[in-house]
């Protein structure tokens, strides 16, 4: 945590040029930074762990092996066959959004999925995606959906978009879960490490008070390590759920 | 085929846990059953609700922002942005209440 004893939470969201000169010309900040290590991160982990390419593997190997399957699973369980279509996709989906959540979550990181900017970009990447597969498999049709069954056509110039608009929430709601969650959580962080700064000015007393936003912070930390596989999981899911509707004909 | 090899594992792990006296009655009693449940039963709760929340605020979110643009765009004065903050919300009631059906079904 920062050695400033003034909370703000929000400080530490703040983007910054990196490169000197070459970065501030280009508007290369920490955002895609963070964004290029945990794609190299990714990449890093399922090419070491290939490579002995054992056929009983070893604990890398399994763990790539693992990791795999889950999701290859996820996605043919939840799509139905034509998951393994998209599986990369999720695959790359869930694997980005979780190497970001828990590199932000190590000392003097950034967290990327705390930018709405880049949440909603890639939530609406999902959803174009998903649109493009229903129209190209559903045709025309597609637009039906937005007519619910079985309602007099009185009511249409209501419900129409009401569905529309519910349909349309969906990126929306997506990329605010992921973006809200990790903001919280590292505002938390931030709070309770400026408390224990706070305290810590407080003689002996304080001194002895200050452990308390510790314990907090480290129970915290086991929270924040369950929200980020959660929510890389809960947006890869909700990927799922839309193309497998896209896929239904 | 995955599913058999799953049967098959079950099977064999039973079969083990059998030799060693380990029956899968035992292990039951071993684990504190109720506060797992109970905690599980909280969490998603919580996930529930923290799912409603979004729903409703994302729709609303949308209407606003196409009414704000239909607004702009025609010049009307906040005569859209009325009628899609209202649709919108109107919109996150019915994501909200297709949630808590389909989680009633299941």
């Amino acid at each position: 945590m920062k050695a400033d004893p003034s909370i703000n939470g929000l400080e530490q969201f703040e983007l910054h040029p990196l490169l000197g000169s070459v970065g501030k010309a280009l508007c290369f900040s920490q955002a895609p930074l963070y964004m290029i290590i945990s794609a190299g991160v990714v990449l890093a982990f399922l090419y070491y762990g290939i490579k002995p390419a054992a056929i009983v593997p070893g604990r890398f190997q399994a763990s790539v092996e693992i990791s795999y399957e889950f999701i290859h699973d996820m996605a043919v369980d939840a799509i139905g066959p034509e998951g393994t279509a998209y599986f990369p996709f999720i695959f790359a989906l869930f694997f980005f959004i979780l190497a970001g959540n828990y590199i932000g979550l190590l000392p003097y990181q950034y967290t990327f999925t705390s930018h709405i900017a880049i949440t909603f970009a890639l939530a609406v990447a999902t959803f174009t995606l998903a649109v493009i597969v229903s129209i190209k498999n559903q045709g025309w049709r597609f637009f039906a959906h937005f007519m619910p069954e079985g309602v007099s056509l009185f009511l249409a110039p209501l419900l129409v978009p009401i569905e529309i608009l519910t349909f349309l929430s969906r990126p929306v709601s997506l990329a605010i879960r992921l973006f809200a969650n990790m903001v919280a959580g590292h505002v938390m962080f931030d709070i309770f490490g400026a408390f224990t700064v706070l305290l810590a000015g407080f003689g002996v007393v304080g001194d002895v008070c200050a452990v308390g936003p510790v314990v907090l912070n480290v129970a915290l930390m086991a929270l924040e390590l369950l929200v980020g596989v959660l929510q890389a999981y809960v947006f890869a899911i909700l990927a799922c759920i839309y193309l497998r509707e896209a896929v239904a004909r | 085929m995955s599913k058999n090899c799953d049967e098959s594992f079950t099977e064999r792990l039973k079969a083990a846990e059998r030799r060693h006296g380990l029956s899968a009655q035992e292990h039951q009693e071993q684990e504190p059953c109720v506060p797992q449940d109970t905690q599980k039963a909280n969490q998603s709760l919580m996930r529930v609700a923290l799912q409603v929340g979004t729903e409703m605020f994302s729709a609303l979110l949308v209407g606003v922002a196409i009414g704000w643009e239909l607004d702009h765009w025609l010049g009307t004065k906040a005569v859209f942005l009325i009628i899609f903050a209202i649709l919108g919300g109107c919109a996150g009631v019915l994501s909200v209440w297709r949630l808590v059906r389909s989680m009633e079904t299941s």
